[in-house]
């Protein structure tokens, strides 16, 4: 049994790394969109424009209201039904694109609602006083506001960051060959090895090293903001 | 030429009329102390001043220019908006109870923000930045001093003491040089062992001759720095006058009580 692992394992590590590396893809694009996303869908909910805020608020509200999975799948399928041809491209790329899409809107309002409270958290006395010094808004917003935002979401922010480490792998239900569905394709068959469970047990390795690289990175950066207080 | 002058301003919070027609006027170098029973208006005025709130009607000119007109007759009118200059801002100054510094900066930091964003407006930004920037710190580090906190400079405000921040505060509002200082109860968040320094601060300022508007609790301290001082009730101005007239002599038989329960109980 030993022998045979030993036999297997070169083949299924190239896979799975084949297969991590569009999970960090995921990831990665899932950020970059998402970050500033949020930051404008949260402005969007504070907004004294009560329509937009009631757009934003439902927009919000059914995101987070519903199984990301659901979301994926409508996206990636429902253009497909109704103007009959699969508006997302052709094979891996398609499935990438809709699932980035799927993925940063999902994560930009879970991100806008940690922004909001972050925001909303910093006293009015800050803004205030930048106020009575002559800065104008956005002066305000960047200069004051935003540093003191950041430190408070960091910890409620590394939380959801985790998560999508782990939630990537949802992108599965659309086919895209990410991990899951690299450890997955040994249990079908795949490159002379079936049946065989261990690789998907395996890629938990992969998750587990991942959340605890960021967890270190995260807990670096609490501490670089700890030389001040809000 | 009055350096402010309200005329009978007056501003509500809902149904809540909170400034009733408050008119005063203050002269260059003049410090005034506002004082009075708590709910009195005594911030709203100061707030209001300093364009915290928009009042509703009534008059405020700073060095002759108005900041603020709204006409009483029209108010009521849909499409009325009162007159509001915010120009004006950059003559005024104003600390606050809880000093609201900024955290996340040195107390060098949380002085040069302020006119290091506005030297950003002067023509000669551009090719004289370095030369700008070393004047706003030098002028920086030189308030330090006269507050006594060059040793202080590089701490972070979480560092400091109460009456530490209070005096940062103030002396970030100086950095701007603000024609009036206002003070909202700069001792209240403080212990009663480091309300000293704080005073001792703005006592210096009135000897440099700063124009100061202070609403306080501290009676004493009231009585000794001002030159006028308004006693506020109910948001009116229930009675103006020197320390003197004020204290020794009050015609009003609120300012009377007021000061025997506040005051001499506590002298
Ligand atoms: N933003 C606001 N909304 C509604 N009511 C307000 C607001 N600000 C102040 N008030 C009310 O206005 C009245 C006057 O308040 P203000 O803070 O000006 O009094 P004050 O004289 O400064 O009192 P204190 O000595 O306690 O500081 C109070 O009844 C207060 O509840
Ligand atoms: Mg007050």
């Amino acid at each position: 049994m030993i022998a045979r692992f030993l036999e297997q394992f070169p083949i299924v590590f190239a896979s799975l790394n084949v297969g991590f590396l569009q999970t960090l893809k995921l990831f990665f694009v899932t950020l970059v969109g998402a970050l500033p996303l949020g930051l404008i869908i949260a402005f969007g909910s504070m907004s004294s424009f009560k329509p937009l805020s009631a757009v934003v608020k439902t927009v919000i509200w059914i995101v987070r209201g519903s199984p990301l999975m659901i979301q994926l799948l409508i996206l990636y399928y429902f253009p497909g039904l109704v103007f009959g041809a699969n508006i997302w491209g052709q094979g891996e790329t398609g499935r990438f694109v809709a699932a980035s899409v799927a993925f940063i809107i999902n994560y930009a309002c879970y991100f806008a609602e940690i922004y909001r409270g972050g925001i909303q958290g910093v006293p009015k006395g800050q803004a205030e006083a930048g106020q009575v010094l002559g800065l104008n808004k956005r002066q305000v917003f960047f200069k004051i506001t935003l540093m003191q935002m950041i430190k408070r979401i960091v910890p409620p922010m590394s939380n959801e960051i985790i998560t999508l480490v782990k939630d990537t792998s949802l992108a599965r239900i659309i086919a895209l060959q990410e991990l899951i569905w690299a450890g997955q394709s040994f249990l079908k068959g795949s490159q002379g090895i079936a049946g065989a469970i261990w690789p998907m047990f395996f890629t938990a390795v992969y998750y587990l090293a991942f959340s605890a690289i960021l967890t270190v990175l995260f807990s670096k950066i609490e501490k670089k903001m700890s030389y001040f207080k809000v | 030429m009055s350096i402010l002058n309200v005329e009978k301003l007056t501003k509500s919070f809902g149904d809540v009329e909170v400034l009733k027609g408050v008119s005063f006027s203050l002269e260059e170098g003049e410090v005034l102390s506002v004082i009075g029973s708590s709910g009195g208006g005594k911030t709203t005025l100061l707030r209001c001043i300093n364009f915290l709130e928009t009042p509703d009607t009534g008059r405020i000119t700073v060095e002759g220019k108005t900041a603020f007109e709204g006409d009483p007759s029209r108010v009521n009118e849909k499409q009325y908006t009162p007159f509001i200059d915010r120009n004006v801002q950059h003559s005024l100054g104003l600390v606050f109870q809880q000093f609201n510094l900024f955290p996340q900066y040195s107390v060098l930091g949380n002085l040069t923000l302020a006119p290091r964003l506005a030297a950003k407006k002067r023509e000669d930004f551009k090719t004289a930045k370095k030369e700008i920037y070393a004047e706003i710190d030098e002028k920086a580090l030189s308030i330090l001093k006269a507050t006594g906190l060059s040793e202080k400079k590089d701490n972070y405000p979480c560092q400091l003491s109460g009456g530490q921040q209070q005096r940062v505060a103030i002396a970030r509002a100086l950095m701007l040089s603000p024609a009036i200082l206002c003070f909202d109860e700069p001792t209240s968040a403080l212990d009663p062992e480091l309300t000293g320094e704080v005073l001792k601060v703005i006592r210096e300022l009135r000897e440099s001759g700063h124009t100061m508007i202070i609403v306080t609790h501290e009676l004493e301290f009231a009585r000794r720095v001002s030159d006028k001082i308004i006693f506020m009730a109910n948001g009116l101005i229930e009675e103006m006058g020197t320390p003197d007239e004020i204290f020794e002599n009050p015609k009003s038989e609120k300012t009377r009580s007021f000061i025997q329960t506040d005051y001499l109980s506590a002298n």
